[in-house]
């Protein structure tokens, strides 16, 4: 089981409060898990990574155990806390606000 | 008896204003999608309940919406927006080529005869249709490849197709508006396309008199006269009356020609309205007096409409999309600011009122009346 921590806004699209939690099937890589995320929710598609090219939008980041993963490749393993569901995969939207 | 509902977008948030017709009261309804920027909203005239809706923001990209209620409830629909092919390049600022990219949707434009027809104009500049309600978009790419493509380039807001107008009595011929590349007619549907910019004047770019590279801010058309167009360019009102094959100044008696707003009445149609900005660098009225400027004789001669509105210490803008009318028998008027206003009239523009005072900055407003 993969935990997800979306940032509000795409909660609200997705319609759900808190944690997402997933099933992944075979290695679990960003790659494996947004895709996952996209096909149980596929109204986040585009949301956090660009149609088509499938490229992380640019005020967007990824953390997994306190570690920055955003410029990692997206078929590199995830954390084995992450596989193990002990730690989320973070979605963090840059601040805004000034 | 017969209603009136105004679709606000505004930069944190869709609001959905309701009056009946003598339009004095107004029940608000919002912030629907709150916190995300809305481009634009309109009403199919096929069936008024079926609303589309354009929702972005820099971090999450974009969101369209549909409601088949009037906009108590919402779907979201599809945002797949992809450049047919290999993008290409458009100029950049500075002169360089650079690759088209996707970035919103700036206006929808529902058909006049199908109900799950829309158009999308998008930034960088391109035109999108769905033929399902919009769950999935096709660009219709004869725009962007009929030559003169790799030639335009951004406004200081983005390279915009902020602009779509379908011809009521020609299902074939479509106007747009890019800044600032400048106004594009199809004939056919869309396939083939050709600018519409002679008569156009513009200082500042290399060649004032170019095929394209002209900064147009917004078009109006009465429908009953599809061929007679009225353009807000970013300097000079202009008209047309041979459907954008060329363009005549009418800016005529204006204290400034420069904004972003222009209207048709719904039953006059030479009778005109902008709203002068001082300039290109300082977007606000002059000298801080918001006022509407009227024309009953299709351009040149000029009037102010004041009553009701700010004449002093106001500094806000209206900008392209964000100015409607309504059809009822006398013709109402509306407007947003960049202040959060909207302001309404039910007399054609002698009087006006705030609806609201405090949105966000408004961004964009439409009129629809309802049986």
């Amino acid at each position: 089981m993969i935990r997800v921590e979306l940032p509000t806004h795409l909660r609200t699209l997705a319609k759900v409060n808190g944690e997402v939690t997933l099933e992944v099937e075979g290695p679990v890589t960003l790659r494996s898990v947004l895709d996952a995320l996209e096909a149980r929710y596929p109204m986040l598609e585009g949301t956090i990574r660009d149609h088509g090219t499938l490229k992380r939008r640019p005020f967007l980041r990824f953390f997994a155990c306190a570690e920055d993963i955003s410029h990692q490749s997206p078929d590199e393993l995830l954390p084995k806390a992450v596989e193990e569901g002990r730690e989320p995969l973070l979605v963090i939207g840059a601040v805004a606000g000034g | 008896m017969s209603k009136v509902r105004l679709l606000v977008g505004t930069k944190k948030g869709a609001f959905v204003l309701t009056s009946d017709g003598k339009r004095d009261k107004w029940e608000v309804s919002g912030p629907h999608f709150a916190g995300w920027e809305i481009y634009h909203m309109k009403g199919s005239p096929v069936d008024p309940n079926r609303l589309y809706a354009s929702q972005s923001s820099g971090w999450f990209g974009q969101i369209i919406q549909r409601s088949d209620d009037g906009g108590k409830t919402w779907e979201q629909v599809g945002s797949k927006f992809l450049y047919d092919g290999v993008p290409g390049t458009h100029q950049w600022y500075d002169g360089t080529p650079h690759p088209w990219e996707f970035k919103r949707v700036w206006h929808l434009e529902p058909s006049l005869s199908e109900v799950d027809e829309v158009y999308a104009g998008a930034e960088d500049a391109a035109l999108f249709k769905s033929k399902d309600g919009g769950k999935s978009w096709e660009e219709l790419s004869g725009l962007r490849g009929h030559g003169s493509g790799p030639h335009w380039h951004p406004g200081a807001g983005g390279m915009c197709l902020h602009t779509i107008i379908l011809d009521p009595k020609d299902a074939g011929r479509i106007y747009i508006a890019i800044s600032a590349a400048g106004a594009f007619r199809t004939d056919d549907g869309g396939k083939t396309w050709k600018p519409i910019n002679r008569g156009l004047h513009s200082q500042g770019i290399p060649d004032p008199h170019a095929e394209v590279g002209h900064c147009v801010h917004h078009i109006a058309m009465h429908r009953s006269r599809p061929d007679v167009l009225f353009m807000q360019k970013h300097w000079d009102v202009m008209r047309s009356d041979n459907a954008g094959d060329s363009w005549t100044e009418v800016s005529g008696n204006l204290p400034t020609d420069f904004g972003f707003a222009i209207d048709v009445h719904a039953h006059e149609p030479e009778t005109i309205y902008v709203v002068p900005i001082k300039s290109d660098s300082e977007h606000y009225p002059l000298d801080g007096k918001l006022q509407v400027y009227k024309s009953r004789s299709g351009g040149n001669e000029w009037e102010p409409l004041t009553k009701g509105l700010p004449q002093k210490d106001c500094y806000v803008n209206v900008l392209r999309d964000a100015m409607s009318v309504d059809s009822l028998e006398k013709c109402g008027i509306y407007f947003g600011t960049t202040g959060g206003q909207v302001y309404g009239s039910s007399d054609a523009g002698e009087t006006w009122a705030p609806i609201v005072r405090d949105l966000p900055a408004v961004l964009s407003v439409e009129a629809q009346t309802l049986a």
